[in-house]
Order: C-alpha cells, then structure tokens, then sequence
C-alpha cells in the first residue's frame, strides 16, 4: 500500500493547523467537556453554547498534533448554527469518513470541508487524532443545558 | 522472514555505505573487528531489517521501545518449540528433561550477564513492569510502614512509579521525586538532602528511555545504603547497551526486559539479593513455588522457586539465553563504541535543523535522541519521517513527570541499537527538513 503524505496533509488542514479558528473558551452557560487521548497525550477542550435546539457557538482549546487540532477546528466552523441532532448526526458521518466507510460520494460532499480529513482513514493510529474533537463533542452537546457537565 | 527471503547478498541501502542484506548467517561469533563494527555484517544476522516500508528501507529508530531480534533469537525459539517443547521441572520424560536443563542454564547466563554472585538469586518474569511489581508488592508491602520515604527520580518510566504509588497506598508510606537538572540530570545535591532516616527504598532509571541519561547508580546506591534504604534499579534500558554489573553497582534489585535486549517479548528479569528474596514472601501462588501443598497450610519452594508460580514463558527464556549469548559475542566495548559514534552523529545534525530542542542533554548519555521540532507536533513527524521508511516513537515515552519537567507535552524519540548505521542518520536528518517543509 502506498500512502500519499499530501492526502494526509492538505493545504486545508495545515492552515487550521496554524490558524486554528474559535481557538477559545465560551464563557457560561456555555458547557463543555475535556478530551483525553491517554495513549498519546494530546488534550483538548470543547465548548458549546446551545440556545434551545441550535448550537449557537461552539469553541476549542487544547494540544495536539496538526490533524487532532485542524480536526476541531473546521469542526467548529461546521456544528455552529446547525440543530443538536444534525451535530450529532454529522459526528456519525465523520466517523464514517475517516474509518473510510463513506460510501456514496453524495454522502460526502454532504460534509463539505470535512472532507479534507479523509486521507486520515489510510493510517490506522492517526484515526483517534481525528476523532477525539468530535467526541468530545459529544460528551459536550450531552452536557449541555444538563447543571452537571460530563468531567 | 524478510521479504528478501533467499536473496542473499540483496543491496537495500545505497549512498556510499551499502548494506548487504542475507539470511543465510551462521552461529553467532565473536566479533574483534579492528576498528569499530563490522555493522553490514551485523544487520545480515536481523532478517526483518531488510524490511521496505512504501518501497523505501526500513529504518529503525525505535530501539528503546522494542529491539529487534538476530536470526540466532529467533532460531532458538523456533527450535525449542519444534524440537525440545515440555513444561519444565515436572515430567520424568525424556522432553520434559530437556526443556528443564535448557531453561535452568539461562539462569546461569543471566547470572553471568549480570555478574550476579548466585543463579538463585535470578527470578524470570513477563519483564521490567513485573519485576518492580513484584519488588513492590511483596518487599515493599511487607516492610513499609506509615511515614517511610520511596525516592524517585523524577526521569522514571511508570513502571517505576506507578507499582511505588500502589504500595503506597496500601501502606501509607510516601513517594517523592527527586528533582533533575535542565540537562536531564539527578540533581544529586536535592538527592542527598532528600535522603534520611525515614527513606526505605530507592527506585533510579539506569538509563533513562526518554532523556538517554545513564546515571550514578553506583554513586545513588552507596549514599541510600549510608541512609539504610535499598535501591532498586530498572534496568530496561541498560542492558542492549552497557555491560551491567551488580555487584560493581552495588544495588539490592536490578530489574530488566527480554524484548530490548534482542530477545523475546513477554520475559524478564529481576536479580535480588539472596538475603532479602529469602525474607521476602511469595507474591504469587501457585504451581511450582511451593514445597508441599495442604489445606492445613503451604510451604513454599526455595528460590528462585518461590517467586516463579505457574509455568513460566518456557520458549521466550530460551531466546532470551540466545540473546544474551549473542549481544555479548559482539561485545559491549563495540557496542559502546558505535552507538556514541552515532549519537554524537545524530546530536550534531539533528540540533543543526533549525528549530529543533534537544530535550536531554546530559554529559552521559546511551543512544537515545528526544527532541521537538518547532511547529511539527511529534505525532505528525512521525508520520512524515514513516513515509520515508523511518520509525521513531512519538509521545511521552510513559515518562510524563519528564515532559511536565521540561514543559511539552511530547518529544520525538530517535532511539538506536548497534545495528543502526550513519546513513539511516542522514535519513532521519532529511525527513526533519520535509517536515518542516510541509508545515513551513
């Protein structure tokens, strides 16, 4: 199998890797949830504001390598505004990009700049680097409105 | 196999120093070359270094994880298994005899390899996590009391924490971090204030896996027995690369893995001193470490006996004794010799690339190169440097008191064994200016 760096690596994700957008805390009621990769070390912190069923704002802080962080960058660039179940359906699907069970190419053009994280599902161990923004997400969303958050 | 299989003579590196590549090698030897290491011939005895990754030659730097294993290793085993295959120190038969004689001498090379004055005193175990466990758990456990003192460095691996942690709990005696310097090093002014009378047991890296530090256990060990504490030492990382002497060292616990010393995974040793294995009491039970068995009560076998319940990894002690065997037919002199010429390689040409932190700079220091890279978070270096065939540990090297210590959350972790060349250097170096090219 021959994997191409530049799949992996698009222009995209190099610039959310560097200019990392909602880069930021919310400040209450907005809830939040900590994502923890044991294995490698890499944290990070999502913050959702939900406003009846919209997700109103949504932001990140953390560490990580170039994919974990462009990852929830243009995560947050692509929740914002949409209803809580669609977040959570378009979790659902990301996963599916990067795990490389996308199927259709209708279904993924349906996540737009998202797209780009698909030379992911060439490499096995880079897949929780993706993924740990969108379940933290989760974890987030779950929380919100909820007195208690999910730490 | 190595894909090259029967291709004997199979070029796989180019560039000045070729590597020939065969599997067809012979019983180890020893080696006196005249100068240095005769390392093409080395690498022709580890069949899976002729491995291609995308086309490209392996290069592996990620010795201080796992080392790979010399035919001679894997022979062993296989020859175990296919022709000598019993459990040991039960059967009257005629296999059963065989296997026993055959894993009771690697005692006695284990011995030898580590100048230990008694083969009694050698416990096989999984490996370095469970020698310490064991020490902890049944040493530890026994004689520690509210208020005593476990010292660590603050460069251990967790598995020379984590089991002191437990026990601690368990006991109420306390853990504390003996502080290191910038360059990586015991800060042994700290250390010796920290020592007193309430300090039982002192627990020190030989050599550390994420910084290369070798430190003073000699030294450590003479100033913890002035304070009547005993000194484990976690030996991982020293015995691929340095001839290990116990009673030179001085220490009461010595602790090492098969699989980095080129042996086996899943087997270990810890070599005690007799008069404190005698005291000890069994950790686990089971078959084997007894003496006789009733309901009314057990007596338990002598040692090394009492601390090896069950059938031990029968097949991996053998490798490990062809292991042994082999490492020291090429000499830890060479050894030494050509793992600094390529360290001091790889510290002079990876500091070169601009934005590159060396993270352990002690002035005596194994093979282990651990460094950033401004900008490339080490996971993503990794992966850059595994496109070009280059395997390299990315993370916190199950060291994060030594992350904390030097403020990152990860390093990347060139590692390197006797079978490593400079050109494989030359390698890595180029892979760090692609690096810095895709994240410019």
């Amino acid at each position: 199998m021959s994997r191409d760096l530049d799949e992996l690596y698009q222009s995209v994700i190099l610039d959310h890797n560097k200019t990392p957008r909602n880069f930021h805390e919310l400040p209450p009621p907005a809830s939040h949830a900590d994502g923890h990769n044991p294995l490698c070390g890499d944290r990070l912190t999502v913050w959702v504001d939900v406003e009846g069923d919209t997700v109103k704002d949504v932001a990140f802080l953390g560490n990580g390598c170039a994919i974990s962080k462009a990852s929830a960058s243009l995560m947050t660039a692509a929740v914002k505004g949409k209803s809580r179940a669609d977040a959570m359906a378009l979790a659902d699907e990301f996963q599916k990009l990067v795990t490389g069970r996308l199927e259709g190419a209708a279904e993924r053009k349906a996540l737009g700049k998202l797209q780009a994280l698909a030379g992911v599902s060439e490499y096995p161990v880079r897949v929780k680097c993706a993924s740990l923004a969108w379940h933290t997400l989760k974890a987030a969303l779950a929380g919100a409105g909820e007195p208690i958050s999910t730490e | 196999m190595a894909d090259e299989g029967g291709a004997a003579g199979k070029r796989v590196s180019g560039e000045g120093n070729e590597l020939i590549v065969s599997t067809s090698t012979t019983s180890p030897r020893p080696r006196v070359p005249a100068v240095g290491l005769d390392v093409s011939s080395i690498r022709a005895d580890f069949p899976i270094l002729g491995t291609r990754v995308d086309g490209k030659p392996l290069v592996y730097f990620d010795n201080a994880a796992t080392a790979q294993k010399p035919l001679v290793v894997i022979e062993a085993v296989r020859r175990f298994l296919a022709e000598e295959n019993a459990n040991i120190h039960r059967g009257v038969h005629y296999l059963s005899e065989r296997a026993t004689l055959a894993f009771d001498a690697v005692r006695d090379e284990v011995r030898d390899f580590l100048n230990a004055p008694d083969s009694r005193e050698v416990i096989f175990v999984r490996g370095t996590t469970e020698a310490i466990n064991l020490v902890a758990q049944s040493y530890g456990r026994t004689t520690l009391r509210p208020g005593d003192e476990i010292l660590l460095t603050t460069m251990e691996h967790h598995s020379n924490i984590v089991p002191w942690q437990l026990v601690a709990g368990q006991t109420g005696a306390v853990v504390r971090a003996i502080p290191i310097t910038d360059a990586g090093e015991v800060d042994l002014e700290a250390y010796r204030r920290m020592l007193g009378p309430k300090t039982r047991i002192v627990g020190v890296v030989h050599i550390s896996n994420a910084l290369g530090t070798i430190n003073p256990v000699a030294e450590m060990t003479r100033l913890a027995h002035e304070a009547g504490a005993v000194v484990l030492v976690d030996g991982a990382q020293a015995a691929p690369h340095t001839p290990v002497d116990v009673q030179a060292l001085g220490c009461d616990f010595y602790a090492f893995s098969g699989h980095k010393v080129f042996g086996p995974t899943g087997v270990g040793v810890l070599w005690g001193r007799a008069s404190l294995l005698e005291a000890m009491p069994p950790w686990q039970g089971g078959g084997d470490m007894i003496h006789t068995v009733s309901f009314a009560g057990t007596t338990f076998a002598p040692l090394p006996a009492k601390f090896e319940a069950g059938t031990p990894a029968i097949a991996e002690v053998i490798g490990l004794g062809a292991a042994l065997r082999y490492v020291r037919g090429v000499g830890f002199d060479a050894i030494g010799a050509w793992e600094r010429t390529l360290l001091a390689r790889a510290t002079e040409q990876v500091s070169a690339v601009p934005g590159v932190r060396l993270v352990g700079t002690a002035r005596e220091k194994a093979g282990v190169l651990s460094f950033t890279l401004e900008g490339v978070h080490p996971h993503d270096l990794g992966t850059i440097l595994d496109a070009d065939g280059v395997a390299i540990r990315a993370g916190h090297h199950c060291a994060q008191p030594v992350m904390e210590r030097f403020g990152v959350h990860a390093t990347a972790r060139a590692s390197f064994a006797f079978y490593n060349t400079l050109d494989e250097i030359d390698v890595l170096v180029r892979g760090l200016h692609r690096a810095r090219e895709v994240f410019a």
